[in-house]
């Protein structure tokens, strides 16, 4: 098998010494052209994996932000369809960015789990996060997915315990997302130290590179977690600037990609100043 | 794994599958809890004195058992089968909601949880959690949509009397499963304190199965009063069905006997409409709350909102049981519209001297149908699962009355 384009940013971030920078948008937000011309630019920018959302009607796990984001791509028409047929129009000029989507599982499950591997896969999707999928539940996707070379990543939480991480880490590939909050997307603060046990805990039953989400909103804090895990990954933080850059009717302001991009930057810059990665050892 | 081949009482398994019906699809972060859950909940049923609380709470708190009343007038006038109500509407709190509060409660008090949260579309499962809550001296957080908050005003004001705080939800159709997506992102964020109240037969395993135990009582109690009056067994049940409860309660402990079931869906405008909530006949397999059942949907998979004039069947799903009952026939699912429940309600009212709930006026709407095609020794058991205090301004409303 072939080096998946995650394992090879993973291996190419640890020789340099870098945390990688994981940006989420939610795919046709706030409209399909839009989201694609942001998705074409974050590399350049500074993303090294990109989180897709897949917009669902209801994202349980989500705070306002990105629960706001799903509804505007709803409106604007996103399907699962249309979300394969971005990621392969992005496909056509970048072809080393991981990209992952991350999203529920209905959506997969109404598209038929078989077709919708062989259709991301064909797309360029790298990966899949899917929310309410815990270990209990890997026969419906992960297990497949793992079979059609599709990178499955598992989410552990400050409720998982060390015997639950055995079955977390099972059918897990790409890297482990840590969720540093017990809450959801983009509320809560998630506390530094409390993180970095869990995450030295984690490393000792795996090799799997570590990303932390769920609660990180400025270069600062991107730096700050950088400083002792693999990935970091900001998502509700960029969603709100695309809320801030709309008008009533949903449409685009002019400068609203910019401004995308521009914060981008800062976050890749906050993560750049991070000391080199404890993956290092 | 299917359950076992001679009985259909033997679900779920191990996984908290009805066939393929069920499951645990919930975030991480909740999955140690629901594990401490069933095994707080498998604990508790071997527990004599939980089951003595149980009971005893149920006799004294609750007022059971509910009787089972002979609908005279109504037999009469529909000149068919012989019909039974199970009067859940006589519990305290006025419906069924009471009897899975009870247990919960106790369930929670067991996990040493302080804090109660639930979700309530028409509020009655809000006003039985605020009812047991402030029996029990326990924090009771209500989510309820900002639509049904603003319908069901005298239930608002109950659930804030009894102490709960009623959270607005303002997300997406403001209604029913909207409040239990709020409800589920509270839980993920205090999962140390919280124990989730969950009204109906539906959600991740073990919910629906620990549902199903504590509203058992009322076929349970059917079972004996109809043997005492009629000395056998009923020919047919019939409930209303939103997420299931009432009518779970009552079918499951007969679903081995020899007797048709007939689970009534709210069909809203019409089936032939996107108006209405009825998940069985309009809707396909998929998955939300923490379970796989039939959920109303669009092709992408992108859940609907639901109608029905009765806003506690204004939900786009169904308890996976009933999608398993279904999906192997042994209970038959039949859809009532609105305005048939509405007629309902008031035939009812006016022969048997009982205001139903708009949800049970479903099951009553196809008694109507039904009863008058069966012989006069045919033995009928409807559970009559609420009251239609709440319901008075909605009927007004539908029949341009003004009160």
């Amino acid at each position: 098998m072939a080096v998946s384009r995650i394992d090879q940013k993973f291996a190419q971030l640890k020789k340099q010494g870098r945390c990688a920078l994981v940006t989420f948008t939610t795919a046709g937000d706030p409209d399909y052209d839009t989201a694609l011309n942001i998705l074409k630019d974050l590399p350049s920018a500074g993303a090294d994996i990109i989180e897709l959302g897949m917009p669902f009607s209801d994202p349980m796990a989500d705070g306002p932000a990105i629960q706001a984001g799903s509804i505007r791509a709803l409106k604007g028409g996103m399907t699962s369809r249309k979300l394969l047929q971005m990621v392969a129009e992005f496909r056509k000029t970048d072809r080393e960015t991981p990209i992952i989507l991350m999203g529920y599982y209905n959506p997969i499950y109404i598209y038929g789990v078989d077709k919708f591997l062989e259709d991301a896969l064909k797309a360029g999707v790298d990966g899949l996060i899917i929310v309410d999928l815990p270990p209990e539940e890997d026969s419906e996707l992960a297990i497949p997915a793992k079979a059609a070379q599709m990178g499955c990543i598992h989410l552990a939480t400050p409720t998982t315990d060390p015997a639950r991480l055995t079955n977390i880490l099972k059918n897990a590939s790409g890297f482990l997302y840590y969720v540093s909050i017990a809450g959801i997307t983009g509320t809560q603060e998630p506390d530094l130290e409390s993180v970095r046990a869990a995450i030295e805990m984690i490393r000792k039953q795996t090799d799997l590179p570590i990303a932390v989400g769920f609660g990180i909103k400025t270069p600062e804090n991107a730096r700050s977690f950088a400083d002792f895990s693999d990935a970091v990954v900001v998502g509700s933080a960029i969603v709100n600037i695309i809320a801030d850059n709309i008008d009533q009717e949903g449409l685009a302001n002019p400068a609203l990609e910019a401004r995308v991009l521009d914060f981008v930057k800062m976050l890749k810059a906050g993560v750049r100043k991070a000391k080199i990665s404890e993956g290092e050892e | 794994m299917t359950p076992h081949k001679n009985t259909f009482k033997s679900g779920p398994d191990n996984e908290g599958r009805f066939g393929k019906f069920g499951g645990r699809f919930v975030a991480e972060t909740l999955m140690p809890l629901i594990l401490d859950l069933e095994e707080a909940y498998r604990a508790s049923k071997k527990d004599p004195a939980f089951k003595a609380e149980f009971d005893g709470l149920l006799a004294e708190f609750v007022g059971r058992p509910s009787p089972l009343y002979y609908a005279e007038r109504l037999t009469e006038y529909l000149g068919g089968a012989k019909i039974y109500f199970k009067r859940e509407e006589l519990n305290h709190t006025g419906a069924h909601k009471i009897n899975n509060c009870i247990g919960q409660i106790l369930l929670a008090r067991r996990m040493g949880k302080s804090r109660i949260i639930a979700e309530t579309g028409a509020g009655q499962h809000g006003v039985a959690t605020a009812t047991v809550c402030a029996r029990f001296g326990m924090k009771c957080v209500i989510y309820m949509g900002e639509k049904d908050i603003e319908r069901q005003k005298p239930n608002v004001f109950r659930m804030k009397l009894l102490g709960a705080e009623i959270i607005p939800v303002t997300c997406g159709s403001q209604s029913l499963k909207d409040a239990m997506n709020e409800a589920m992102r509270d839980w993920v964020a205090n999962v140390a304190d919280t124990f989730y109240i969950i009204g109906t037969a539906a959600g991740p395993h073990p919910y629906p199965e620990l549902v199903r135990d504590f509203q058992s009582v009322i076929g349970i109690e059917s079972r004996e009063q109809i043997l005492a009056k009629e000395g056998r067994l009923p020919d047919s049940l019939v409930a209303c069905v939103g997420g299931g409860s009432n009518a779970i309660g009552l079918f499951h402990p007969f679903l081995d006997d020899d007797i048709d079931m007939y689970g009534v869906e709210a069909a809203g405008y019409g089936l032939d409409t996107d108006k209405h909530a009825a998940s069985l006949a309009g809707g396909k397999p998929g998955v939300l709350h923490g379970n796989r059942t039939y959920l109303l949907m669009d092709d992408d998979g992108q859940i609907e909102e639901a109608h029905s004039i009765s806003a506690g069947l204004d939900y786009p799903g169904i308890g996976p049981e009933h999608s398993w009952l279904h999906e192997v026939k042994r209970v038959k699912y039949v859809p009532v519209t609105d305005q048939e429940a509405l007629e309902a309600f008031q035939i009812c009212t006016q022969y048997e001297g009982i205001i139903p709930a708009l949800e049970s006026a479903h099951a009553i709407a196809y008694v109507l149908k039904f009863a008058p095609t069966l012989p006069k020794d045919h033995l009928m058991v409807m559970n009559l699962s609420g009251r239609g205090d709440k319901d008075i301004f909605t009927v007004a409303d539908a029949l341009g009355a003004k009160i």
